[in-house]
């Protein structure tokens, strides 16, 4: 059972629901990133999602577009993200890490070599944002041999024939979008996602991370209650930007977002 | 290295996972995976309608005012002193571009799709005018993304989109130029998926763009192919166009491909030189990588970080190519040579001055590889260049270049 796997299985036994926080690595500074990811463990993350920052994301919102541009300032790569990794699991043995980002830096590094520092360095899952399954036959099998995760979006606009056959192909969790739109974009509905989620649970018995547009502990709490976790992004990473000359009041901050939102999935338990 | 290709191997291409060899693809978040389906389906559908190609055809001819004339530009043929020198003349187009074809083409598709709102990414501004004039006609909703860069060297064209009803979107984001522009187009497309067509301006992007555009765009070769029977009597010998996503040279090219003895060149923008990394030259000097929906060649740095570009002239200042352009250089179909900013200047110049014709700047590197290889050729043979644009929109970066106010 892969590292995902289990936290996910875990929490599911003791009825909670997973808090996945994401920032990018490098952002604000890649000194500081190693230090972040405990923090968000600190504040009640079940799974981090650390970004790769790429020069041109073209699925996320300016939120983010800021957050790969600080990254890259400080010259932060594909391997430093994995090293950080390496560092993050000497002293965080449980906590899975999900490397998120494009295929572009993964392809410039070669996926053999990516797939063995990523599997060494105690990374648990790839989520490529531009790699639908169809085009992931090159990776896939690289990934399978590592026990690495790979984790595929869905969208509103998935249909169910695509739903099944991404959900084949993925492990660990999928990852529904809960908007059409980029990250931090739009406010979600949440009977709409609701609706959505329902019917994803139908189709696969994989567990579903719902994310893109959860912002405070309300709309994790609603999202929560028919999700298996929730994914939270450009509002941390802006949060990151506000405080990026202030390590200290930074990781308050962080803190601050990510507690109400762990009391509110773990009073959905009782 | 070359392969011959056979006119079975070519319908084969791309396959059905919109795959030209190693390159193309469809590489896009979810979201957009099944309008690009849709898409596909349809225009598979439409392609083979005698209702839509009538249309198309109709509008071709007597909006944009095609057959466009394949001219012989005989003092130029004089001053090379090899090849008989041959424009397309794309740059006499309504809109003054090669654009306007594909513009027409995929604006009737989201007219049998439904779709009223219609986005465009625009570099020197041609597609974006092409884009806004169509919807001008069909009395769509057009919004055109533009670097701000370009938003500043190709004032003109910003104006004209602005007359003609269009919105335009400066893009703050990254390096501000046509790539920036495209991320930010696919962005909104993203958004507003379910009523919105995304025309694409060039032959890159996800399956079905290339395939579409470079349909849209054969006009231009096979025109080529009966005029030069009817004035010459055969096939050119070779064939010249200039390449920045490279939506003039494969509407150029493709229906000389299964042609052996039609020398094909693709002219990049060599920039400042390539030696200098100051250029937009991917396929002469970049390598594999994903960006924009499709696997082609990029110029990236060793982490995979896409490069910064330069080029005098907006439209080609752009860090990939249509993936059927890399497809072609991998097996030996097409060269890919580069002239630099300067050499595309004195080709704009030479145009001017002994034919008449002032060629947009991306034009002007193709003329200025023509006159180079027409030198080498024999005087017989037969060499076309692609005026795939007029140069109107360029006379303030020539004037600025001068040291001229205007």
């Amino acid at each position: 059972m892969s590292r995902i796997e289990g936290v996910l299985k875990a929490l599911k036994e003791q009825g909670r629901k997973a808090l996945i926080p994401y920032i990018t690595a490098g952002d604000p500074h890649p000194d500081e990133t190693v230090s972040l990811m405990h923090t968000l463990v600190s504040a009640g993350a079940d799974i981090i999602e650390l970004g790769v920052p790429f020069s041109d994301p073209m699925a996320d919102g300016p939120v983010i577009q800021l957050a790969c541009e600080r990254a890259l300032k400080h010259g932060t790569s594909l391997r430093q993200a994995i090293a950080m990794v390496k560092e993050f699991r000497k002293t965080d043995p449980d906590t899975p890490v999900v490397l998120m980002g494009y295929l572009n830096p993964m392809e410039a590094m070669g996926y053999e070599a990516f797939a063995d520092a990523a599997a060494d360095a105690g990374v648990d899952g790839v989520l490529t944002v531009d790699l639908p399954p169809e085009e992931a036959d090159q990776v896939a099998p690289l990934f399978a041999d590592r026990h690495l995760d790979p984790v595929f979006l869905l969208a509103p606009t998935t249909t169910d024939d695509r739903i099944k056959a991404i959900s084949e192909h993925s492990s660990g969790y999928v990852y529904y979008v809960s908007i059409k739109g980029v990250t931090g974009s739009a406010t979600i509905d949440v009977d709409e996602v609701a609706k959505k989620v329902a019917h994803v649970h139908e189709l696969t018995a994989l567990p579903v991370g719902v994310g893109f547009g959860i912002r405070d502990a309300e709309t994790a709490a609603a999202v929560g209650r028919v999700s298996d976790g929730v994914i939270v992004g450009s509002v941390l990473v802006d949060t990151i930007a506000r405080h990026q000359t202030d390590p200290e009041a930074l990781r308050k901050a962080l803190t601050d977002l990510l507690h109400p939102m762990r009391e509110a999935l773990d009073s959905l338990a009782h | 290295m070359s392969v011959k290709l056979t006119e079975e191997m070519l319908k084969a291409l791309p396959d059905a996972r919109g795959h030209f060899g190693a390159f193309g693809g469809r590489f896009v978040s979810e979201t957009l995976m099944d309008s690009l389906m849709t898409l596909e389906k349809e225009y598979l559908r439409l392609k083979e309608d005698p209702e839509f190609q009538a249309t198309f055809d109709n509008d071709l001819a007597d909006y944009v005012g095609r057959p466009s004339p394949l001219y012989f530009a005989e003092r130029l043929t004089r001053e090379a002193g090899g090849a008989q020198i041959w424009l397309k003349r794309e740059d006499l187009n309504h809109t003054g571009a090669h654009k306007v074809n594909n513009t027409i083409g995929q604006a009737l598709l989201a007219s049998f799709l439904g779709k009223k709102r219609i986005i465009a990414e625009t570099g020197a501004g041609q597609h974006g005018v092409a884009t806004a004039t169509v919807c001008a006609r069909l009395g769509l909703e057009c919004h055109v993304f533009m670097g701000a860069e370009d938003v500043k060297r190709q004032s003109l064209n910003v104006y004209r989109m602005k007359l003609l009803g269009a919105t335009v979107h400066a893009v703050q984001s990254g390096t501000k130029t046509l790539k920036d522009a495209m991320n930010d187009a696919m962005r909104d497309w993203v958004a507003n998926v379910d009523d919105t067509f995304y025309i694409i301006g060039t032959v890159a992007g996800p399956h079905p763009y290339p395939l579409l555009v470079r349909d849209f765009q054969s006009v231009i070769g096979r025109e080529i192919r009966k005029q030069a029977m009817e004035k010459v009597g055969k096939l050119p010998d070779a064939l010249v166009a200039c390449v920045g996503g490279g939506s003039n040279a494969i509407g150029m090219f493709y229906p000389f491909l299964a042609d052996e003895s039609v020398e094909l060149y693709g002219v990049e923008a060599g920039g400042l030189g390539i030696e200098t990394g100051q250029h937009a030259a991917p396929l002469c000097a970049g390598r594999p990588g994903v960006l924009h929906g499709n696997r082609t060649y990029l110029m990236e740095d060793e982490n995979g970080q896409i490069a910064g570009t330069h080029s005098v002239s907006a439209g080609l200042d752009y860090p990939g190519v249509g993936p059927e352009h890399a497809w072609l250089k991998d097996i030996g179909r097409a060269n890919y040579v580069s002239v630099t900013d300067d050499e595309a200047l004195d080709g704009f110049r030479k145009l001017t001055r002994v034919e008449g014709i002032m060629p947009a700047l991306e034009s002007a590197h193709a003329v200025a590889y023509g006159v180079k290889l027409a030198a080498t050729m024999d005087k017989d043979q037969m060499l076309v260049i692609n005026i795939s644009g007029r140069g109107d929109k360029d006379i303030h970066t020539i004037a600025q270049l001068d040291g001229i106010e205007i």
